[in-house]
């Protein structure tokens, strides 16, 4: 592969690993310290989220929905709501709260799929419609999720925002980094370590095997590259979660979700329909697909990640009110655009996106850490955001239907 | 004057990787009409793309003499400014506009205030009735036919102020009553003095119409055939396209036809998705033997192409009623998938609208229409789908480096050869093909002429619907013919000839 191919292909991986290294430098390396590392995962674990929804959503034609920020403070909103003041079981709260988000979808994409409503209209209509019914169930008020021991709340609070705590191996060893006294939770880097043999040795095993049956191969230099530096990435990453209270629960949640969305879209027949729709509609049609129900799945699915994301930044903040949730549909799509998903559809990657979305999170937090106002953040996010497309459609030419 | 108008030297064009034109030399004459005639992919399109400054200067190397100039077309504009017009295969015309707008967009008739309206509509009108269209200058483009709408093209080319009119491909959408008329308005242009080119694959069109003939293969001028006397015959052009003879045009197959019938469809109707009263397939019934090739003849708006997507799986009309046998059993298709399913396919007219996704890999396509043959419990074992396009890349001798390429940078014969990969993967036992060999070329062509023989070879049905009746002629055992939605003729092949065919679409006019 040459330096040009190679741009190419990884142009958003470079752009955020020049945008690490700048706000490192920026922030006098504060922005690496295992506090803020673990930070920026835990705030942004509602776009990781979002993002695959959306990307669905977007994979199919360029739709997006609107609705998401206002499906968020309406599940925030119910949780909140059945826990402190009803006082419920929140293992049932949480699977009540995703039921609802699945109707929420079925609701949408019913209209999109099945009558044709376009999806800006619908999911504008829902924006407004969730909202209002969220504000309307927190009466406009805010309400605190209760964090007293032993209460239904903290409970609830434990199975999203918790860090893994492993005893024995978690409190025996203290170390001296980043100029302070560190008990070390080991169990962070042991996960971590865990995974990149396991990545390896996946590796090596399929290339044994598609030796074997004598399949083309790509070349191993390339592989076996990527694959170390991606180990090393985990390597580096748990050593500063274990720096900083361990793994946090709410990581395993996206880390679940993420690798479920990645795994539909590029491995399964279900997954390969979402990029024929948006690839060509009508041949998908005639090729037997039933491409209303793409549709369908494709805001369902948006709907029941929102809920999800609902109760995740419910956990997080500890409370929820009638602002909650605002404009996070704009981080997901944008998380998307600039993770190189196609503004027309048929093309995007989950793995793109993630960059994407670690990018515009990155960006946040190293301003956060300078103290710049919200006000340029947005100039900021709205810049890169336009830089990446145009990017993107200038070098690929993939959009096609624009060029 | 000069002695050409139009001297096109040393034309050399680059893409990454492929050498589009290679020291091509064009000359024409004034008042002539040239014919440039190439399989696909033989630079036609690219050269008129440069001639026309779709291709700036500076991205080719060669000149351009024009009027006795040299030209240095920056930009479409620039080319224009000077007469030349060019009006691609794919019309840009904008449907919800009426035909004046389209006329004028981008060269607006300006009053003081805005757009002159009133003389807008009388300059359209003017030049609209130079083409022979009685249509009103305010009808929307949407509702008059491709044909009408080509010829819209051509006198918005005129509004212009042409003087060199290149035509792309400006038949491949017509029938043939259309095309005559509008090769014949060519004709009348060249008396007053116009100069057009003209690119086409209909070959017996272009020894009708052409002075000229300019043939080019693989981005090099091969020769220029005078052809003054219009009587260079179809062999001689292909002799000089293919590098070679070929002297049959239809691929010869044994006839194996089998008394089982694949197909039976009786008294089948069906209403138009949105005017539901009007009924578009009236009470047709036909049937397809295994072995057979049926061919469906008629002219366009003729209800064949709706019968057969009616049939495939209700994917065309409402109100759809009458009878469906396939191998003997009565089925009811209430979708695209159930049509699949009981062992139909339909290989769409419209390869790029319809059939293929042409972003995606040739790999991807080809298993589009049964992608669950190359999946376990959902998942897909991308290593059989790769090799199932292999497999077809090979059986159909598709032109690619790889079947990780995408569809859209394939020529159109090769894009009809993974349409066709697609749906002999789905394994059907009756093949519906919608003009299969449109607009590709004839080497291309007899290629798809031999994948049907093999088919049918095999023992499964297949039914034609085309548009040229010589390849109807040739390849089919058996040809029905429609016309207004209604069946008015059927025909063994071995006693049809075109005069017999259109008789019979005449006659049923005359009722």
């Amino acid at each position: 592969m040459n330096v040009k191919s190679f741009v190419k292909k990884y142009t958003m991986v470079i752009a955020l690993v020049v945008v690490f290294i700048f706000f490192t430098v920026w922030t006098e390396q504060k922005l690496m310290l295992a506090q803020n590392m673990s930070n920026l995962l835990i705030q942004n674990a509602y776009v990781l989220v979002l993002a695959c929804g959306m990307l669905m959503c977007i994979l199919t034609g360029g739709n997006i929905d609107l609705s998401v920020g206002s499906t968020v403070c309406l599940i925030g909103a119910v949780a909140a709501q059945l826990l402190s003041k009803n006082n419920l079981d929140p293992i049932f709260v949480i699977c009540f709260c995703l039921f609802i988000s699945i109707l929420i979808g079925m609701w949408q994409g019913f209209w999109i799929g099945y009558i044709h409503i376009p999806p800006f209209i619908c999911t504008l209509a829902g924006m407004f419609l969730f909202r209002g019914i969220g504000r309307k169930i927190l009466d406009s008020k805010t309400i605190a999720i209760q964090q007293v021991d032993g209460s239904k709340g903290k409970k609830f609070l434990d199975i999203f925002s918790s860090y893994i705590d492993v005893p024995g191996l978690d409190h025996s060893w203290t170390i001296q980094a980043e100029g302070r006294s560190v008990e070390v939770k080991l169990s962070a880097f042991i996960a971590g370590i865990i995974i990149a043999v396991a990545l390896l040795a996946i590796t090596v095993i399929n290339r044994a095997k598609k030796a074997k049956k004598g399949y083309k191969q790509t070349s191993a230099i390339s592989q076996f590259g990527k694959i170390l530096v991606i180990d090393a990435l985990i390597l580096a990453y748990t050593w500063k979660l274990s720096l900083y209270k361990g793994i946090p629960v709410m990581a395993i949640w996206v880390l679940a979700i993420v690798l479920i969305y990645a795994f539909i879209t590029s491995k399964t027949a279900f997954g390969r329909y979402f990029y024929a729709v948006g690839g060509n509609e009508k041949a998908t049609k005639l090729s037997g697909i039933n491409t209303n129900k793409v549709y369908f799945m494709a805001y369902t699915s948006m709907s029941l990640l929102a809920g999800l994301s609902g109760l995740l930044v419910a956990a997080r903040v500890g409370s929820v009110n009638g602002d909650t949730g605002n404009s996070f549909e704009m981080d997901a799509i944008g998380s998307c655009f600039i993770g190189g998903a196609s503004a027309y559809g048929g093309s995007g990657t989950v793995g793109g996106v993630m960059v994407g979305a670690i990018l515009l999170g990155v960006i946040n937090q190293g301003m956060s850490i300078k103290g710049l106002d919200n006000n340029w953040q947005y100039v900021v996010k709205g810049a890169v955001l336009l830089i990446a497309v145009i990017f993107d459609v200038v070098s690929n030419k993939k959009t096609g239907k624009a060029g | 004057m000069a002695e050409f108008i139009l001297e096109m030297k040393k034309i050399t064009k680059e893409f990454p990787g492929v050498k589009a034109l290679d020291n091509v030399n064009l000359q024409v004459r004034p008042g002539e009409i040239h014919a440039l005639v190439g399989e696909n992919g033989a630079g036609k399109s690219t050269l008129m793309n440069v001639l026309s400054g779709t291709y700036p200067y500076g991205s080719y190397s060669g000149d351009i003499v024009y009027n006795g100039e040299t030209c240095q077309f920056k930009t479409l504009h620039d080319s224009e400014e000077k007469g030349i017009v060019i009006i691609h295969q794919e019309l840009a015309l904008i449907p919800e506009l009426s035909i004046g707008e389209n006329m004028f967009l981008g060269n607006e008739r300006k009053g003081a205030f805005g757009i002159d309206w009133d003389r807008t509509y009388h300059e359209a009108g003017e030049h609209m009735r130079q083409v022979g269209l009685k249509e009103e200058p305010t009808t929307l483009i949407k509702d008059i036919g491709t044909g009408k709408q080509q010829l819209v093209e051509i006198a918005k080319a005129l509004s212009k102020n042409v003087k060199l009119l290149i035509l792309d491909e400006p038949t491949s959408s017509l029938n043939e009553e259309d095309s005559k008329m509008l090769l014949d308005l060519l004709l009348g242009f060249k008396k007053e003095g116009m100069t057009s080119i003209i690119i086409s694959h209909k070959l017996n069109e272009i020894s009708y119409v052409a002075d000229k003939i300019t043939v080019l293969r693989d981005g090099s001028t091969i020769e220029t055939i005078d052809n003054a006397e219009h009587n260079i015959d179809e062999a001689r052009i292909i002799r000089g396209m293919v590098g070679r003879e070929l002297s049959d045009r239809y691929p010869s197959r044994e006839h194996n036809i089998s008394d089982k019938i694949g197909l039976e469809v009786n008294g089948w109707t069906v209403h138009h998705p949105i005017y539901t009263e009007k009924k578009v397939v009236d009470n047709v019934s036909f049937n397809v033997h295994r072995g057979e090739i049926v061919g469906f003849s008629g002219l366009q708006g003729a209800g064949r192409t709706e019968l057969a997507m009616s049939i495939f799986g209700r994917s065309y009309g409402t109100g759809i009623s009458g009878k469906l046998k396939i191998d003997g059993q009565e089925k009811e298709l209430k979708s695209v998938r159930s049509a699949i399913e009981s062992g139909l396919a339909y290989v769409t007219e419209d390869r790029k609208g319809n059939g293929l996704i042409l972003a995606e890999s040739i790999a991807k396509n080809t298993t589009m229409a049964r992608l669950e043959k190359v999946c376990s419990k959902g998942i897909i074992n991308f290593d059989k789908e790769n090799a199932v396009a292999e497999e077809y890349k090979g059986k159909l001798k598709t032109k690619t480096p790889s079947v990780q390429q995408a569809v859209g940078n394939l020529s159109g014969g090769n894009q009809q050869k993974v349409l066709l990969a697609k749906w002999m993967f789905a394994d059907p036992e009756v093949l519906i093909l919608d003009e299969p060999t449109r607009g590709i070329d004839v080497g291309a062509k007899y290629e798809i002429y031999c994948i049907m023989n093999d088919l049918v070879a095999q023992g499964k049905s297949v039914v034609m619907i085309s548009s040229e009746m010589p390849e109807l002629l040739g390849m089919c055992d058996r040809i029905y013919v429609m016309n207004e939605g209604k069946m008015v003729a059927e025909m063994p092949a071995a006693d049809a000839t075109q005069e017999k065919i259109m008789s019979a679409i005449l006659m049923s006019d005359k009722k």
